[in-house]
């Protein structure tokens, strides 16, 4: 066998397999989406259309409003971690990447305990104000649901990004009598943003389309996984349904390439 | 007066990430307790019981082992479909090749939801298929594919395969025989990065499964989802715990890993 040959033997499993399973699929569900009574336009209603649009805009400011709050919270964290030394610290460090491996059910289970009717929050609220405090089956359950999937990951990736800093560019600067805020903010964050740009990307996607989470929660929350999944099971509009997945998967899709063209690191999206 | 600053600054920063670490670590915490105690609402002081653990194991020993058999099958053909493809990429390194990698990376930022509903409007009609786990296990390999190609890769990329390849050609080595004998033992970091990754992930992914399964052919996060929406809190718990138990070790594994090197991909999902 030549070495041609054997490269495309070697291709060949992969090949069958995306072609079959991925490439196919996703093109009947393009073409599917445009099967409904609205035709091709099926994809503009996602816009044009209120009930759609709404969602959209729910979607897309939960994904903005999580991924800012994770990016605050990682990155104080995240720093904190990597410059001082100090007992207990891997441990602490093992507590905050433990929950990496939580699929987005178990987080929703989390919120619930947490937040939900018989949750931690409820019962304290309840002995020190006297009424129960119950956020988790509303956006807010899920802005925490998101914050608590997305954490651990942007955490590391902060980390690593921190290790990689030349301290004595922040000696300088601090040589020059630069006070500690101005230190974060004139160097320290600028040679942080590709790590920034990167975890955001991915923390946004996965508020986009995480599924899990939403669906533990409460079926009735307005955002666009779960109307995919509404229109596909109670109103059996399956058209739309596949026409809002190929919009969701091509936001996604384009947060995670923008993103890559900034900070180049291997970004993925999952949830 | 600095010293005195830097302190306050230091219990600042400490303080905000006890707390977020708390916000994590409490209900993971909740969970696992409530999962051992006889009446979570009366708390710990009901006492301590695997009675609820016995329950989920009679209720849903079936999904646990279905998760298994799934991640081990998703492993297996990730391994054949994607080691191979990896090697051949790398040798490649055009725009062909780039364009593949590009494609089989797809399915990292399109969402679950999406990939399931393609499937399940492609296949949904082979009944005898749809009906079987072979169904969830086509889902999980897409998802998962991206994960083992690019760990195998990240070790291509860090090591010369290329001249070790070569070397063993102009030896005389058959290309079956180099793949076998050099490139796959070369490869093992990345190998061992990417399954661990390909079974966590196996085992915890449900936004495809959810859509691709059927009551016959539920899984364990299947069954979590289940058993939250209907079983009392201490079985959701007890399950939950079970799931811990399975999902650490390998997290654990996969972390160490990660600290001795093991390919960029890391955690990083």
């Amino acid at each position: 066998m030549s070495k041609k040959a054997f490269i495309g033997f070697c291709f060949a499993p992969l090949g069958v397999l995306v072609l079959a399973f991925f490439m196919l699929p996703v093109a009947r569900l393009v073409v599917m989406g445009a099967s409904g009574d609205l035709g091709w336009r099926a994809y503009a209603a996602i816009l044009l259309d209120a009930r759609y649009r709404t969602t959209l805009i729910n979607t897309v400011s939960l994904a903005a409003a999580t991924t800012a709050a994770t990016l605050v919270i990682a990155t104080v964290s995240g720093l904190f971690l990597q410059r001082y030394r100090f007992p207990g610290r891997p441990f602490l460090v093992a507590m905050l990447t433990f929950p990496l491996a939580f699929p987005g059910v178990v987080v929703g289970f989390m919120i619930i305990l947490l937040a939900g009717r018989q949750g931690l929050i409820g019962d304290l609220t309840l002995r020190l104000f006297g009424s129960k405090e119950v956020l988790a089956y509303s956006l807010q359950g899920l802005f925490l649901g998101y914050l608590y999937f997305s954490i651990p990951r942007v955490i590391l990736t902060i980390m690593a990004a921190v290790e990689k800093l030349d301290p004595s560019l922040e000696d300088a600067a601090r040589a020059l009598g630069a006070g500690p805020w101005r230190v974060v903010r004139d160097v320290i964050l600028p040679a942080l943003t590709p790590a920034l740009i990167a975890s955001g990307a991915i923390a946004f996607a996965t508020a986009m389309g995480a599924f899990g989470t939403a669906f533990t929660l409460a079926t009735d929350i307005d955002v666009l996984p779960m109307q995919i999944y509404t229109e596909f099971t109670l109103s059996a509009n399956i058209a739309m349904a596949a026409a809002l997945s190929v919009g969701l998967g091509l936001v996604t899709w384009a947060i995670l390439a923008l993103a890559r063209s900034y900070g180049g690191a291997s970004v993925a999206a999952a949830g | 007066m600095t010293t005195m600053r830097d302190r306050l600054i230091f219990a600042a920063q400490l303080a905000f990430t006890l707390l977020v670490a708390a916000f994590l670590i409490v209900p993971a915490v909740l969970s696992m307790t409530a999962g051992v105690t006889v009446n979570y609402f009366r708390g710990i002081e009901s006492g301590v019981t695997l009675q609820w653990v016995i329950e989920v194991w009679q209720l849903y020993s079936d999904t646990i082992f279905r998760s298994f058999l799934i991640a081990i099958a998703t492993l297996g053909v990730t391994l054949i479909a994607g080691v191979p493809a990896a090697y051949a990429l790398h040798l490649r390194n055009d725009r062909l090749s780039r364009t593949i990698e590009e494609i089989i990376t797809l399915p990292l930022a399109i969402p679950g939801l999406a990939i399931a509903l393609a499937l399940l409007l492609t296949y949904g009609g082979f009944g005898d298929f749809r009906r079987s786990w072979l169904f969830i296990l086509v889902g999980h390999v897409i998802f998962t594919l991206p994960f083992m190609v690019r760990s195998v890769l990240a070790v291509f990329g860090a090591s010369d395969i290329k001249t070790l390849d070569e070397g063993a050609a102009s030896l005389g080595a058959l290309p079956w025989r180099r793949f076998r004998d050099v490139i796959v033992p070369n490869a093992r970091p990345g190998i061992l990065a990417g399954s661990l990754m390909v079974v966590t992930l196996s085992l915890g992914e449900f936004n495809l499964t959810w859509m691709l399964h059927t009551p016959l052919t539920k899984t364990l996060p299947v069954g979590l989802a289940d058993s939250y929406a209907s079983m009392r809190l201490e079985v959701a718990s007890a399950y939950t715990l079970v799931f811990f138990v399975m999902i650490v070790p390998l997290l654990v594994a996969m972390q160490i890993f990660a600290e001795r090197g093991g390919g960029p991909l890391g955690l990083r999902r």
